[in-house]
Formats: C-alpha cells, structure tokens, sequence
C-alpha cells in the first residue's frame, strides 16, 4: 500500500491517509473491472431483457407482446382457480420451491459430508501428490454429465450394481427401489456437485499451519475439539463458497432429477423452464425468475455481511 | 500407493479419524459409474445397460461420426478458452475484493461477479439468445465468440469463489517484507502472491473448465449453425436413443484428461 | 507448459473453426438431434455437391424461439405439424411451392391436403408417427389398446408405469380419454381429466424420456410413448408392444420447411426436392425408425419395419389417430395450469 505522498503542498496525515485509499479503491475497482465488464455485458445486462419482459403480456406462441401488464407477477404467488374463478394462493409454485429447497440443502449437506474429509485428506497429503488427488477428484467430470448419470442409475437401479451386490451378500433378500426416488435423486446430484464442495474447501484448508493444530492439541487434546474449535473456523470460508457453489445450481438442476428421479415432480428450474417452453408463458417465466435471483442475493447479501469479519487483514 | 498403507498411517496431527477413510470412499463412488460408462463403451449391442459381448464398433463408430468428433474438439476449445480467460479475471477481481479493508461498493462488486449463480441457466440463456440475435442481425458475425464469451461469463464465479476461499484470511506480510526490501510490485506478486495464490487459481481453473464442458443450456441457445457441443448433441439424443458411441467418445475425453494429468505431473517433477 | 498448452489451445482452434469453412454451395439443416441420417447427407452432398451442415434442437419451442430472434443462419427447420402454422402465420417460413416441385408426384395422396399445409405450399413430408401407450406383456395380459393403461391403471402394471412429459400430447390423451376432443375449453371436462390425472399420477414411477434401456431391462413395465421408440424397445425385449388407445391416440408428423431468412434458398429447395424422392425417404425412415409418407419407398426399407405392427398401423386402428394444431393461447394457458399442478 502506497503510503508516501509527493504532494507539493503540506498535508495532514488524514488527508495522505484518505488520498492513499480513494488511490486504492480506484486500482481495485481496476483490478475487478475485466471480470465485472464481462459479467455485465454477457449475463447481468442481458438480464434486464428479462426484467422488461416479465412486465409484458405473453405472447400466443411463446414469446411476448409489447403490452404492459402485471399478469406475470401476480401469478408467480396468486391465482384464480381454473374451475371456480376464486382467488387462491398459488400453491403449485410454493411447494415446487419448497421442494426445491429441500433437496438442494440435502445436496449441500451430503457434499459436505463427503467433500469436506476429501479436500481435507487432500489438503495433507505431501505437496508433490496434492494437485493429482485434485486432478483425480475432477477427471470423471470429463465425461459428459448425461452419460455420467445414466452410469449412476446402472448403479442404483433394480438389477443394478448395488443391489445386486448387496442380494449377494445376503444384506437384503430382495432388491431395494432406489430408481425414481428422492434419493436417487439427492444422491445423484451429490455425485454430480461433489467437485463443487471439494475444490473450494481445499483451497481454503491447503494454507492451513498445522503448527496449530498442534498447539490445539496441546489446549484441547481432544481430537474432536480439536477439529471444532481450530480446524472448522479455518475453513469456513471454502466450506461457504462451496455450500453456495452446490446450492444454488442444485435449485436450478435440470438433468439429473429427470434421468434419477423419473421427472415425476418438477424443480423450480423445471418450472422456469415450462414456462418459456411448453407452456408459453414468457412473462411468468421472467418473474419467477426474478423472484429465484432475488432470493438468493438476499441469502448472499446476508452472508456477505456476516462473514465480512473475514475479508479483513489478518495479523 | 496402497489403501491399507493410507488408512494405517502412524499418528499425526494432520489425521482425523475417519476422514481418509470417507476419502477413499468417496473416490470409489466417483470412479463407479465412470468404470461402469467405460466398460460399456465396449459393449457390443446397442444399450447403455445390456451387455452383449466386447467390440470395438462404438469406438470405429465415433471414429467415422464427424459430427461427435467436432463436437468433442469443440467443447474442449471451447472450456480451455473459457476457463482460462474466466480464471483471469476472477483471480484480478479476488485480489481485489480480498485481504484489505472492504472499499466503497465491494458489497457491489461481489453480488455481480455472482450474479450468473443466481438465475437458472435457461433465463441467461434467453436473455442471451435475444441479445445476441440483436448483435448477429447487425454484424452478420455467426463466429464462436458468442459460446466464448457466455461461458466465460457464466465461469467466472465458479472461478473466483475458489480463489476467494483462498485468499481469505491470509497474511500480507510477505508482501510488506519483499516490498521493505524493494521488491517492485510485479516482482512481489510474481515471486509471492501468486505462488501463494496457486492452489487457489488451480481448483478455480479446473472448476470453471469442467462447468464448461458440462454446460447445456447456454450452449444450445447461443449456439449457431454447424456449433454443436458435446452436451448439446447429447442434449438432442435424449428424446431418441442414447447409444454407447457417446460412451467412447466420453472415454476417450477421459483418456486425453489422464494424459494431461500425466503430461501435468511430468513437466512439474522434471522442474523441480 | 505455458507454450505447450497454447500450441495444444491453437491446435484446437483450428480445428474447431474448420467446420466453420465457407464452401460452394452450402445449406444448414436445423433439425431435431440424432433424426437426420448421416448417409442421406452423404447422398445429398455427392449428388449435388452441396455442403451441409447439421445443427440439433431437442423442442419445437426451442427451434422457435431461436429462429424468432432472428441472426440463427440456418436454411432449413423441420418442425413438428402443430408448428407449421405458428411459423407460418409469424412469417417464418418461405413459400417454396413444393407442391410444384419434380419429385413431388411420388408423396402419398393422404399427406398432400394436411390441415397445417393445404396442398403443400410450405412443406414437405419428412416423418410422422403416433404417441399411444407401451406395455410388457409378460406383466399384463389385458388388453393393450386403451388409455386405461396410463389413466386407470390395471393392478398388475401399477407403480411401473412412466410418461413422457409432453404436455400437448398427454393431455390431448387424457382428454379424448374423457370423451372430449384436444385442445377443448369445455371446464367441466377438463375438470375430469385434470382430478384423474392427478388420481392415476400415484401411479406412475416417472415422467421422462429416453426410457429405451429402463423397459429393455424391465425397470418399467407401461406408459405412454411414441410408436417408433416402442419399436426399438421391442427389438430388444420381444415383450414390449404398442397399444393403438381406442378413445384416441395422437398422430404427428414432423415437416421439411424453408426459412423466410434463408440465405442459401436454392440449396434449400434442392434439399426439399430430394428428401421426397423413395429411396432417400427410406434412408430417413431406417435411421430413425417412423414412416414417411412417400409413396414407393417400402421396398427400400429396412425388412423389419415393413411388418413392424408399430410402424404400419393395423386397420382396426388406423380411424382412431388424430393429428392435434396448436391450441389457441388461453386455451394452452389452462393446460400450462393444470400441467403443473399435475407435477407440482
């Protein structure tokens, strides 16, 4: 940080001070522009296109009309029955996002449970080995995620892999339905985001001074502890990054629910998805959309502020 | 090495009970399905699941299929360019946003970098087929820029939040004794930063590259003629019959991973 | 590394951009993914010595929305029946007169005044085919030839039971299930279906598609899907038959069309031309397994699908298909609503 001023006229220390930051928020507003000019021009502009449409009319055949309505808005959360004309709460959305949400927190929960010891075991591996365990956690996502997931379901289904091993060993007598569940799907999209829990952890575990941990010990001696009190605080910010990396495109997973969990039931991605497909409804699309992006920035937002401790100088 | 040698390691303070072994668990579900999707890009018969006997006609198949082959070369360009020029810019805008006090609009800058994480893929793909029907109607431009710079931007997040990870919490100290002893800034950050940084920039890489090659989407709205990637032929497949041919060319991008993993490693024991 | 990956990078490149490569004489296919034969574009390019490049989409809706926009490049869509008029009416498509073309005498008289294009001024025959139900008759002996199957469930097929979630034709099943006609508005009726829909989904494993391996392997054992899928399952598992539903089933049939913005039109229309000639109509009936509706091409076609009781429509059935137009918007609004109260 620049500290030294060549200004020819005198200045108090909390001028140089105040000029040395407004300097330095302009160079990491610099630094962040590349990232943020691409951002805005190619997915947040574009975005706007959407706000403006969830206020038209929909079009007859998809699309919308250039017409101002609120339509699409107030049937995000109400709607006139079908049949009676009576006002109701739609009750279809809510519990397509209530479920939703369900199932991407499970997701998150189990990418932690089984990411976290990964990138952990990774992360203390020698040096020289840790990019390859990295590299090995990533190779199978060279494979296309279609293809990958229907060797999932060779796994879980009825003469599948599991199964069949587990008749073998005589743990169950009879094969288990897994195909079509919720937990063919929780399980499915676990495999598919695990990447997404381990890469963020690990990089945040990897600069971890085990000197103390061992410190820790000699306080707490409690393995367990040990891992609360030292290790956890530590990686919190990888474990955040990664919960918000599984979460949110879990919200939105398309593929995975449809092949595991026989698309029974629609995700609120499926939904957004109806609606500027199938079901022509642009503007409903666009709102519920929205609603989706401002729900998640709220959560964000909240995390920001609560995290900020962490983004400041450590000494 | 070996599992038992791993699991029977003498007591260390690194070791938690029970992690490597949910480790080790781990990588065994990760490669299951890939042995099973490997072992059926054998298969003789038609199916995905019904094993009728070794051959090599899926591999001589997508040998002679142009159209899987392009495909394939051109979700791989297409991930390399992306997830190189993402991870760019999310390692520029991480130390910007990281280890110093927050400056003014911070909060800002961070929600916008992950604004593509917020919305489900198929609105940023509708807005983005309307903006760049706008851009192609006026240049007449059909090139592949517009697959480049929509997975760069949708990469970018995926690529900083790693790097953030990383960069949170740690020390400045270095740079303040290489700048006491005249360290010029480029030095500083060549010979100190981005080492410290490189574990960082290594995971937001290779999750930037793999979202990439994964996506469907985006890739399908934006895509124009003659454009196909893997997952969008795949994409197209799915309402007919998905054929083990997808399963050899899914091996065979396996394979070219694998040797660069080796070629990775090789490069990197030889330098040290 | 640094240098080796740019080499690597640039290799790539190059090839990437290659099929990109301005040619003679060129014309872009947009059709649905893995329907277009690789040897019937073969045959075209060697006899024409036109380039093709082929491009997927995986809907109808998709294809429209991307070729509304504006600025795609393509030539040549092939849409689905329902869709004709909807591009038509939004000025979509050119009027290539096919109906004027040479090879046009050989499409079969019963495919000429279609309810989507009077006498062919647009489009031309590319394949068409019927969404009805799926059974393994190993699990259920009854008969096969109703909507009960999906609707009202026998005991024996409950629990095993998958539809594909195409909206327009399950519903359009559903409804002539109750006795109505497609696209209806009549409350009452839709009433019904919707109540029983909801009552026989408790019923229903899943809602997707690609289901080939799942009633190969018998993970399922009925539902609704389209003819030429259930003849490819039954080649791998002799158990599999097609029901023709006596209540209604759905008829479709996908469509060659010209752009308005084409930019290589004679290309196109050379390409029109062909695919109405016999022998080329097999070749786009061996690779995706539906008829054609080209008058003298059964003898170029593959021998097991001359008898394929799913490809050729048995006589007792053949009144019972119905070829469904797009549903006027409110119309479609209602079915959207009861669609995802179905899934929700």
């Amino acid at each position: 940080m620049t500290t030294a001023s060549s200004s020819p006229t005198r200045l108090t220390a909390e001028e140089v001070e105040e000029l040395a930051r407004k300097k330095d928020t302009k160079n990491r507003w610099l630094l962040a522009s590349p990232a943020l000019i691409i951002i805005t021009l190619f997915a947040a502009g574009p975005l706007l296109i959407v706000v403006l449409y969830s206020f038209l009319t929909a079009g007859d055949y998809g699309n919308v009309k250039w017409i101002f309505s609120t339509k699409g808005w107030f049937s995000v959360f109400l709607q006139y029955d079908i049949f009676d004309d009576t006002l109701q709460i739609a009750d279809a959305h809510l519990s397509i996002f209530w479920r939703s949400i369900k199932l991407s927190l499970l997701t998150t929960v189990l990418t932690a449970a089984f990411g976290i010891p990964t990138a952990y075991f990774i992360a203390t591996r020698p040096l020289s080995q840790r990019n390859l365990w990295l590299f090995l956690i990533t190779v199978p996502f060279w494979t296309n995620l279609l293809v990958r997931t229907i060797a999932v379901m060779e796994l879980i289904r009825g003469e599948g892999v599991i199964n069949n091993v587990l008749l073998w060993a005589n743990v169950i007598d009879q094969p288990i339905q897994m195909m079509f569940t919720d937990f063919a799907i929780a399980f499915g999209m676990t495999y598919v985001y695990l990447p997404l829990m381990v890469l963020p952890v690990y990089a945040s575990i990897e600069k971890l001074d085990f000197r103390l941990v061992e410190a820790s010990y000699d306080l707490y001696a409690n393995r367990w502890k040990c891992f609360r009190r030292v290790i956890l605080p530590l990686v919190k910010p990888g474990m955040i990054a990664g919960s918000i990396l599984v979460f949110v495109p879990s919200l939105g997973a398309y593929i995975t629910p449809r092949v595991l969990g026989g698309g029974k039931n629609l995700m609120f991605g499926n939904l957004i998805e109806l609606q500027f497909g199938q079901g022509r409804n642009w503007p409903l699309g666009a709102a519920l959309s929205i609603s989706l992006m401002v729900l998640v920035m709220v959560a964000l937002l909240y995390y920001v502020k609560v995290s900020g401790g962490d983004d400041n100088e450590h000494r | 090495m070996s599992i038992a040698k791993l699991l029977q390691r003498p007591f260390s303070v690194k070791r938690i009970p029970g992690f490597a072994s949910i480790a080790i668990f781990t990588f065994f579900a990760l490669y299951a399905p890939v042995i099973i999707l490997v072992v059926y890009s054998f298969n003789q018969g038609t199916s995905l699941a019904i094993w009728e006997g070794f051959s090599l006609v899926w591999y001589q198949q997508a040998l002679q299929n142009e159209a899987v082959q392009s495909a394939g070369l051109r979700s791989l360009f297409l991930a390399s360019v992306a997830a190189t020029i993402a991870t760019t810019v999310a390692t520029m805008a991480a130390l910007a946003t990281t280890r110093k006090k927050p400056f003014k609009g911070q909060t800002a800058v961070y929600t916008l970098i992950n604004q593509p994480l917020m919305v489900p893929e198929i609105v940023t793909a509708v807005a983005l087929l309307i903006f760049f029907a706008i851009i192609k109607v006026a240049t007449g431009y059909q090139g592949m820029g517009y697959l480049i710079v929509a997975h760069t931007a949708f990469c970018i997040p995926f690529a900083y939040l790693p790097i953030r990870a990383r960069l949170q919490g740690m020390d400045l100290s270095l740079e303040r004794a290489a700048a006491d002893l005249y360290a010029t800034p480029w030095m500083t950050f060549k010979r100190i930063t981005l080492p410290l940084m490189a574990p960082g920039i290594m995971a937001g890489f290779m999750l930037a590259f793999v979202i990439s090659l994964d996506d469907v989407v985006i890739s399908e709205f934006v895509k124009t003629p003659g454009q196909e990637t893997l997952p969008t032929y795949m994409l197209g497949q799915l309402r007919r019959v998905v054929t083990p041919e997808v399963n050899a060319i899914s091996s065979v991008l396996l394979a070219i991973s694998i040797v660069f993993v080796a070629l990775f490693f090789f490069l990197n024991s030889r330098r040290n | 590394m640094k240098h080796k990956l740019l080499t690597a990078l640039s290799g790539l490149a190059l090839v990437a951009g290659s099929a990109a490569a301005q040619a003679e004489g060129q014309l872009n296919i947009f059709n649905w993914g893995n329907y277009t034969n690789p040897d019937l574009i073969t045959k075209f390019e060697a006899e024409t010595g036109i380039k093709v490049t082929i491009t997927d989409y995986d809907s109808n809706d998709t294809a429209l929305s991307k070729i509304k926009a504006g600025g795609h490049g393509f030539d040549i869509v092939v849409p689905t029946h329902g869709y004709v008029p909807i591009f038509i009416s939004e000025g979509l498509l050119m009027e290539t007169r096919p109906d004027q073309m040479e090879n046009f005498k050989n499409v079969s008289s019963t495919w000429v005044d279609v309810e989507w294009d009077q006498g062919r001024r647009y489009t031309v025959p590319w394949q068409w085919g019927s969404t009805g139900v799926v059974v393994n008759t190993k699990y259920y002996k009854g008969d096969i030839n109703t909507s009960a199957i999906f609707m009202d469930p026998p005991d024996e097929l409950k629990g095993k039971i998958n539809v594909v979630p195409e909206m327009g034709d399950v519903m359009g099943l559903a409804i002539m299930y109750h006795g109505g006609e497609p696209c209806t508005d009549d409350k009452v009726l839709l009433k019904k279906v919707r109540d029983s829909l909801v009552a026989a989904k408790e019923h229903w494993l899943g809602m997707d598609y690609g289901n080939l391996e799942k009633f190969a392997k018998e993970d399922l054992w009925a539902g609704v899907n389209w003819n030429g899928s259930t003849f490819r399952m039954r080649l791998q598992n002799e158990n599999v038959a097609y029901g023709y539903p006596k209540e209604g089933y759905i008829l479709w049939m996908d469509s060659v069309a010209v752009l308005a913005d084409a930019k290589n039109v004679d290309e196109a229309k050379a390409f029109q031309n062909f695919v109405m000639d016999p022998e080329n109509a097999a070749l786009i009936s061996a690779f995706a397994r539906y008829s054609n509706g080209i008058d003298g091409s059964e003898p170029f076609m593959p021998e097991d699908m001359k008898t394929a009781p799913e490809v050729v429509v048995p006589a007792e059935h053949a009144g019972n298909g119905k070829f469904v137009l797009a549903c006027p918007p409110d119309v479609q609004a209602l079915y959207t609503r009861i669609w995802t109260d179905l899934q929700k």
